[in-house]
């Protein structure tokens, strides 16, 4: 946000800090080790708010749960900042200093009365008033969220949303507040910093800035073309059109983690020339016209990861790769040479000081500090330079040096898969404490915790739709179907189902490719559905 | 987990006869560490708060009438303490003898070594003093328990509870001779609240507490740390970045742990960081996607 993607706080800043909000995070199972400092905090006396549509493990822990209808983050959002101003909370030193936009930004939630806002997010008034009252009021106060906030057709507003209460409030730019988007998978930070986003270089460097452009042009001895490249979505899009014709992934399955995944495979068989890098021979690889056995990243192969507070860490080969798969960056550098270009063999470290000469923000990072210090929080500009632990502490400089923070008016938008009667049930889907995404890694060690798949369903709705525990149903969709059994759990709400995507169960048969505009992120979290009952004799034993 | 309270006062004292100082707050065994006293410890961990049970830390402070414990006891200014008299160095040995007789110590490295020290001989207990031998329970597919091996150092305790994990799946139960760690209602770890983070494993400093993997090679004769490497690096799940310690042998990882003063896991992990690996020995890699 502001310019780099990253979160703005340090792990010790949120043990630290006096007021917590969880935002569509399961943090207790998704981000274990990190929510041991949120119990840490909470110890201590901080609050913690847990927004969630499920009363998770993580909302079992909170001072207040706020039981929130999926997708209705803005409509929240935008009602605690509409309570902050009416009890003159803002913080107007900061936003008069700091920041832009606030005019149209208070006359935006001036209509979003906590009110109005139950309506829409099923959240008491009360409560809504009373998180409110809590963020601002807090001395430190951090925002934390993860999927339940971009796995939306409007995510990029979710999280804009979410941006303009921390400079309501001047929860940014200090010690212990802040927005902190907890990553997913072990280095989607390290891609983002890396520049493996189609409008920037590595460290964040704009594309289109000429200057930026032309030294990486003269480092590397190509012309770097100022066109910005696809996002998956785009490049999925441009596959149907049939613009694009080959596709060379690595480490990614998309054809069993995109949504509506009848549309995902049939894109993939479309194409001319598949050609997938991984460590198993995942779906995605089965379809592929070339495999490329890769090592594993964290422990056959030597490199850098970033981790959710921007620290840098270094991997290292622990055991030799199976077989023929090799490592990455080996891969590339012959593919490359079968291509015409030679890159030589550099090693991780070669490259990562490469980058250290082109990316300011890493330039501090050598692998001696690295290795010395534990790793190393970016921005990190030279080697006396400790790494900053908060980001954008100038918003607090008067005058502040460089752009000023922009509010940004977000409106509520319902999901776009839609609740009728034929389709009454709202999906989200979401991840367990011992499995993870596909279930490429974690299905090959048994966990004493894993119950298989299922379609948990709270009591109320087992008793509307006519079915019990363990029973096997279809769930249909607009799109495809799914057989599953169903589970009861009073974590999920009335009208609200819950799946994950670890098992042979095809979930993502059933999700939409709605995707937001700005990140191209499909709404994974909003899927209307129907419980068929299959006939009676063709019910299988449950798992 | 020493308590900081350090308001940048310093305290004078006196270690065996040596001058020293020492922030406000922190404990007797900060100093005797800051200055080199090698000070026995077997319930004590950083990252846990002390609970003050196995007395094998303890040291002589002049003026009071008991021994007290150097790993909780904070420091006053004028203290005059011993930490190598015969008072000590008896009721040391007395510790260590006492545990040693009835729990098997084989697997706990540091005990063997501090007994050495203070000549500890277990033995002169008989083979009746072995009150706690009993068969390893082994109930699910990931670790398991051999409570023959138990010091009742409650460290397992701490990290499943308040200090690290809060899934408070273990507690002491029974009082005396009968005290031992059990789940509630003494059930099978996969009926109990455990989710198998290994925490417990992390902090066990007898090898009570072991991976199923490392429990296998051992009975099969095949577990040797000699031909062992440690690695450390980032786990590949979520994104939170924990340092893994991978532990391979014949260029097979046999267990994970996590260094206990790395700043992200402060030696903790999850049940995918600690046990989530097997993928990568599976030599014909398939996909389950």
């Amino acid at each position: 946000m502001f310019g780099a993607g990253g979160g703005t706080n340090s792990y010790q800043e949120v043990e630290d800090t006096d007021c917590i909000f969880l935002w569509g995070s399961n943090a207790r199972e998704t981000h274990p080790i990190f929510f041991h400092r949120v119990l840490k905090a909470v110890r201590r006396g901080a609050k913690l708010f847990v927004v969630d549509p499920r009363k998770t493990v993580t909302a079992q822990w909170a001072d207040s749960w706020l039981a929130i209808n999926v997708g209705a983050d803005i409509a929240l959002a935008n009602a605690m900042a509409n309570e902050i101003i009416r009890l003159g909370l803002e913080h107007r030193e900061f936003i008069a200093n700091a920041t832009t936009g606030f005019e149209a930004y208070r006359a935006c939630v001036q209509s979003y009365t906590p009110e109005r806002a139950e309506s829409i997010t099923g959240i008491p008034a009360e409560t809504i008033r009373a998180a409110a009252r809590a963020f601002a009021s807090s001395e430190r106060a951090v925002i934390c969220w993860t999927l339940g906030i971009t796995e939306h057709h409007n995510a990029t507003d979710n999280v804009l949303a979410l941006i303009n209460l921390a400079l309501l409030t001047g929860h940014v730019g200090r010690y212990g507040s802040g927005l902190n988007p907890l990553r997913g998978q072990n280095n989607v930070q390290g891609g983002g910093d890396m520049g493996a986003i189609p409008d920037r270089l590595p460290g964040f460097q704009a594309l289109s800035d000429d200057a930026a452009r032309t030294k990486f042009d003269k480092a590397w001895g190509v012309t770097i073309p100022p066109e910005r490249g696809w996002r998956l979505n785009e490049m999925f899009d441009a596959a149907e059109r049939g613009e694009l014709r080959t596709l060379y992934i690595v480490g990614e399955n998309p054809a069993v983690s995109e949504a509506d995944r009848h549309r995902a495979e049939a894109i993939l068989k479309s194409l001319n020339h598949l050609v997938v890098q991984d460590i198993t021979l995942t779906r995605t690889a089965e379809m592929a016209h070339v495999v490329l056995p890769a090592s594993t990243g964290w422990c056959e192969s030597e490199g850098t990861v970033t981790n959710s507070e921007r620290r840098v860490q270094r991997v290292r080969k622990a055991v030799d790769p199976p077989g023929n798969a090799r490592d990455d960056i080996d891969i590339v550098c012959d593919v490359a040479r079968r291509l015409g270009h030679d890159l030589g063999s550099p090693t991780a470290q070669q490259l990562w000081d490469e980058l250290r000469t082109l990316s300011p923000m890493h330039a501090g990072m050598s692998y001696a500090r690295l290795e010395a210090l534990d790793g190393l929080r970016w921005p990190c500009y030279d080697e006396n330079h400790p790494g900053e632990q908060f980001l954008h502490a100038r918003l607090w400089e008067n005058p502040v040096r460089g752009p000023r923070a922009p509010f940004n008016v977000v409106e509520f938008e319902a999901p776009v898969d839609e609740i009728t009667h034929e389709f009454p049930l709202l999906l989200t889907t979401g991840r367990r404490l011992d499995s993870f995404n596909s279930g490429v890694q974690t299905g090959q060690y048994t966990s004493p915790l894993r119950r298989g798949e299922s379609l948990d369903l709270c009591p109320q709705d087992a008793l509307r739709f006519g079915v019990r525990d363990g029973e096997r149903v279809r769930v249909r969709s607009r799109r495809g179907s799914v057989e599953v059994p169903v589970r009861i759990d009073d974590t999920v709400r009335p009208g609200l189902a819950f799946m994950t995507f670890h098992f042979d169960v095809q979930t993502n048969m059933l999700t939409i490719e709605a995707n937001d505009p700005k990140s191209g992120t499909a709404e994974f979290k909003a899927t209307a559905v129907r419980i068929d009952k299959l006939e009676v004799g063709a019910a299988t034993a449950g798992e | 987990m020493s308590i900081s309270l350090d308001t940048g006062v310093r305290f004078s004292l006196e270690i065996d006869g040596v001058a020293t100082t020492a922030p406000a707050g922190a404990t007797i065994l900060d100093v005797c560490r800051a200055v080199g006293v090698d000070t026995p410890t077997l319930c004590y961990l950083e990252t846990l708060t002390p609970v003050n049970v196995c007395r094998v830390c303890v040291v002589e402070l002049e003026g009071a009438r008991t021994l007290v414990p150097a790993c909780s006891r904070v420091v006053e200014d004028g203290m005059k303490i011993r930490t190598d008299s015969e008072r000590v160095r008896a009721s040391r040995r007395m510790v260590l003898e006492f545990l040693a007789s009835s729990v098997d110590v084989s697997l706990a490295d540091d005990m063997q070594r501090q007994m050495k020290r203070y000549g500890a001989k277990p033995e002169r207990f008989g083979a009746e003093a072995r009150t706690v031998r009993q068969p390893v329970k082994v109930d699910n597919e990931l670790y398991v328990r051999d409570y023959s091996k138990c010091i009742l150092c409650y460290k397992c305790v701490e990290a499943c509870g308040s200090d690290a994990q809060n899934t408070f799946a273990i507690a002491t139960a029974g009082r005396g001779f009968d005290a031992h760690i059990s789940t509630e209602f003494n059930v099978g770890l996969p009926d109990s609240a455990c989710v198998y983070c290994g925490n417990c494993i992390g902090v066990c400093p007898t090898g009570a507490l072991m991976f199923v993997s490392e429990h296998e090679m051992r009975e099969a004769g095949t577990w040797d740390e000699a031909r062992q490497t440690k690695t450390d690096t980032i786990c590949g799940y979520c994104g939170v970045g924990c340092t893994l310690t991978v532990h391979a042998q014949d260029n097979e990882i046999v267990k994970v742990s996590s260094p206990a003063d790395h700043d992200v896991t402060h030696g903790h992990l999850c049940i995918k960081g600690r046990f989530g690996w097997k993928f990568v020995g599976v030599k014909k890699r398939r996909s389950d996607g």
